[in-house]
């Protein structure tokens, strides 16, 4: 049997789940701290106190369950909080190789100053970089760099950025200039363009200084989450879940924070396949101030391949496609003429919705006047008109139709899975949607979905003179070595996306390929 | 009338025309409009020139950055590679150009010659020879007119230069000039044959920076004011709106350096029931409205995201997008039998007689 413990650090709440096997067997909620570790702290005394009592899937002692967990996978949104928040970031040393291509545009150049300020350390543009296929550039400026990490060991940088010129392509200058900078100065934190992924220089390069500004956060932060677990008493290997529904070792993780960004929904969603037994189905998760609407394919979310944009910062990240509506359990609804959301009283529902007592009309006590779901105390909402519960009730119900259409993309009817603490507010019957499927443990999908991750490759690179079955397969082989060597069972490896894409203007029937490939943890 | 100076606002909203100008091609401006911020923040300001302003002798420089979008996403573009070729060009014919103007007003080449003009401190002149993006060098204006097309002035950003001193025909100079392109690593700047003023007057997409600037100012004021974006453009630039849906599949491939492709949408709103099928050949060349022709180039099929309204390219075309297409009015050169020859369906390999959305 294995047993696995999810965690998801949320801005409001930090969720735990004690997984057996495909078995949810414990389920905890408490509020996140300040310092992110008591909360998960707290989180995992509660979760290990009911599994040890008799009734629980106790193992006897309370010693002894510790031991028996086998793997422990956190996600948070702590390190989006600290961009989005200006806090807790490094200076940084940035490494731009490619000149004498795009020296008008050096790095930080589209950034919000604010952020660019606490960011931007020394700004270095070297001679070097390859062409698309896989031509150098100019030679690489060595003597340049070294110069470089020299002015960088001055300054007293502690973390540096590298991006050359197409290394998703051909990674030799990043790798050449990093070992440099080691020798120079061997404490400093280093992140190459080329293991954040995509071709696109400036959004790669925006990434790779987002995670060289992170390092220091994401080092101290797995640290905290690893003494815990040592506080817990559990031995297992910790997992930081990603952006795609996956997890890296907290050891290999605390180097990519910038993988984390996402991880959030993408949990949500994941854990609702997972509870749901559906791997292709539309997920709504309604909470208390929006309601997200993802699309899963094969378990994993549909991904949105466009331009992001982190605390203002340009990025080309693997997120997940979202539809967000300002709609949950907390939303206001005023009379004449009605409406409902977007303002919202969130977290203070039970304080300020009618039903707890408050003065707020709230989507919540519209759902308990029409019975719904029982909440509070229904007496409080009996002399709202009938004519205004059913109005606002069609209407929200509107709403939640009108974007569940907007994000099926299949012509086909496909099932629904709601989850979330406001699900109450989704109606039963949607067209288009075969099933309104509800499940248990819903409003800790998210931590579900955390326990359940797996390991992933990823390959995105131009194939040149190959047939596209080749070209496939061979970036099929490279991503099933990177999840190998990122700690995935080899024999448990299935490839969940495949994209190629042929360039205009290139010579050589030019075909770029992106294939993801996810196996079990080994 | 002297030329009037172009603010930093309008050129924010000329890379928003310019990219839906583009039918899906030419090119993100991204890249060129971060370096036109950068150049504005460091004190250049550079002026739009009415064509009708210029002496029939007046000298004009014709900009374009040639090459694979996707290479330009890495080596990024810049406003000295620009200059240069417009340089190579003086140096090679031993005149001063008066002003500067774009290839083509649709994607990223709507800003080259700004930028080129910020480092020369000429004038832009607000034409085109497009009015929109083509792939190839024989779609323009000028060609469809029968002006020279040679010499060409090709610079990159190492110190390679190349000058295309005659060519047999404007197909003949697009193929010496794209192996060119490709060996210096798929892109570069070029200036292609000086034009007069008569020329550009006669033969010139006139006032197309003025009507991109225009169109980016509709979108940016609609969605401040919290109105439909693409409803807004349709209006201003009496377009028709022909699908509103959401993508469904999308497929491509290159054959003959174009990037070909279908996208099948699904109807939503007055559409739901129906499908629509698009195809591209690096911008979008026909759309079928449940298996009948509904609109082809040269009219412009632009597709918007439904809620921004911003241009969605080929080579961004997604599964799952919510997208609005739409056609605008095509210039009426572009319409002519001559025009038709040389852009029509026919040009881009379909065997439909053309038909306007707007006959």
């Amino acid at each position: 049997m294995k047993r696995r413990i999810g965690i998801d650090v949320g801005g409001t709440n930090t969720d735990a789940v004690l997984l057996e096997d495909a078995r949810v067997v414990h389920a905890v909620k408490t509020p996140t701290t300040a310092d992110v570790t008591s909360g998960v702290t707290d989180a995992l005394r509660r979760l290990l106190d009911a599994t040890a009592t008799p009734g629980g899937a106790a193992q006897g002692t309370a010693s002894a369950v510790p031991r028996a967990i086998d793997a422990v996978m956190i996600g948070t949104t702590h390190f989006t909080n600290a961009v989005v928040q200006r806090r807790d970031l490094t200076r940084v040393g940035a490494i731009r190789i490619g000149l004498p291509s795009g020296a008008s545009l050096e790095p930080f150049i589209d950034w919000p100053e604010d952020l660019a300020e606490l960011v931007r350390g020394e700004v270095v543009m070297l001679e070097g970089g390859h062409e698309f296929d896989g031509r150098p550039l100019v030679p690489f400026d060595s003597a340049g760099m070294r110069a470089a990490a020299r002015r960088i060991r001055a300054a007293g940088l502690t973390s540096v950025c590298i991006a050359a010129v197409f290394s998703p392509l051909n990674s030799a200058c990043e790798t050449e200039a990093a070992a440099i900078l080691r020798d120079e100065c061997p404490d400093v934190a280093v992140t190459m363009s080329h293991q954040l992924g995509r071709i696109g220089l400036l959004e790669r390069e925006n990434a790779t200084l987002l995670n060289a500004a992170l390092v220091g956060l994401a080092r101290k932060t797995t640290r905290a989450f690893t003494d815990a677990l040592a506080a817990s008493g559990i031995t297992a290997p910790l997992y930081l879940t990603q952006n795609d529904g996956t997890v890296m070792l907290a050891s290999v993780a605390e180097a990519f924070p910038v993988y984390g960004f996402a991880s959030g929904p993408t949990n949500s969603m994941r854990g609702a396949a997972f509870l749901s037994k559906l791997t292709d189905a539309l997920v709504i998760d309604v909470g208390g101030t929006t309601t997200d609407i993802g699309s899963l394919r094969h378990g994993f979310p549909r991904e949105a391949n466009n331009v992001v944009e982190i605390g203002g910062v340009r990025t080309l990240f693997r997120m997940p496609d979202l539809l967000s509506i300002g709609l949950g359990g907390g939303s206001l609804v005023a009379r004449d003429p009605l409406t409902v959301g977007p303002r919202s009283v969130g977290y203070r529902l039970v304080e300020q919705g009618l039903v707890f007592g408050g003065s707020e009309l709230t989507a919540t006590d519209i759902a308990v006047a029409a019975g719904l779901i029982d909440l509070g105390d229904r007496r409080r909402v009996a002399s709202l008109p009938a004519e205004l519960v059913r109005a606002a009730v069609a209407r929200m119900h509107a709403m939640i139709e009108e974007a569940v259409d907007r994000m099926k993309a299949d012509a086909g009817d496909e099932p629904l899975i709601a989850v979330g603490g406001g699900c109450f507010l989704v109606p039963e019957r949607i067209a288009g949607i075969s099933e309104v499927v509800h499940v248990e443990h819903q409003a800790v999908a998210n931590a579900v979905g955390a326990a359940i991750a797996q390991v992933s490759g990823e390959v995105d690179r131009i194939f040149q003179d190959l047939s596209r079955d080749e070209a496939i397969a061979r970036a099929r082989q490279l991503a099933e070595a990177q999840a190998t060597s990122a700690g995935a069972d080899p024999r448990t490896l299935s490839t969940v996306e495949v994209e190629d894409l042929p360039l205009a203007y290139l010579p050589g029937n030019s075909l770029r390929v992106r294939v993801r490939v996810v196996g079990e943890i080994r | 009338m002297a030329p009037r100076p172009v603010s930093a606002a309008e050129i924010e909203s000329l890379a928003i025309g310019a990219w839906i100008l583009g039918t899906g091609g030419g090119g993100s401006p991204y890249l060129a409009l971060l370096n036109m911020r950068k150049l504005y923040r460091e004190g250049a300001r550079v002026s739009l020139l009415d064509p009708m302003d210029l002496a029939d002798d007046a000298r004009v420089a014709v900009v374009s950055n040639m090459g694979a979008p996707l290479v330009g996403q890495e080596r990024l573009t810049d406003p000295h590679t620009i200059a240069r070729a417009v340089q190579m060009m003086e140096e090679y014919r031993g005149v001063r150009f008066d002003a500067v103007m774009s290839l083509e007003i649709g994607g990223g080449n709507s800003l080259q010659p700004f930028m080129a003009a910020a480092v020369l401190g000429l004038p832009v002149v607000d034409a085109d020879c497009m009015g929109r993006a083509f792939p190839e060098a024989q779609m323009t204006s000028f060609a469809i007119h029968d002006l020279t097309m040679y010499p060409l002035t090709m610079a990159d950003v190492r110190d390679n230069a190349v000058i295309v001193a005659r060519a047999a025909s404007w197909k003949w100079m697009e193929r010496l000039s794209r192996k060119a392109c490709v060996e210096v690593g798929s892109i570069a700047s070029t200036c292609k044959a000086p034009r007069t003023g008569k020329e550009v007057k006669e033969c010139g997409m006139l006032y197309s920076t003025t009507k991109a600037i225009g169109i980016g100012e509709t979108v940016q004021s609609a969605r401040r004011r919290h109105r439909d974006p693409v409803q807004a453009v349709i209006d201003a630039e009496r377009g028709r709106l022909v699908f509103r849906g959401k993508i469904r599949d999308v497929a491509r491939r290159t054959t003959e350096g174009f990037l070909r492709g279908t996208a099948k949408l699904d109807g939503l709103d007055e559409f739901r029931g129906s499908g629509f099928e698009l195809a591209f050949q690096n911008e979008f060349a026909v759309g079928w409205l449940d298996g009948v022709p509904r609109v082809m180039t040269p009219d412009l099929i632009c597709v918007l995201d439904t809620v921004s309204g911003d241009a969605i390219g080929t080579e961004t075309l997604r599964y799952g997008q919510r997208v609005s297409v739409i056609a605008l009015p095509a210039p009426p050169v572009l319409l002519t039998p001559k025009g038709l020859e040389h852009v029509g369906p026919r040009a881009f390999g379909y065997d439909l007689e053309f038909k306007s959305l707007f006959a």
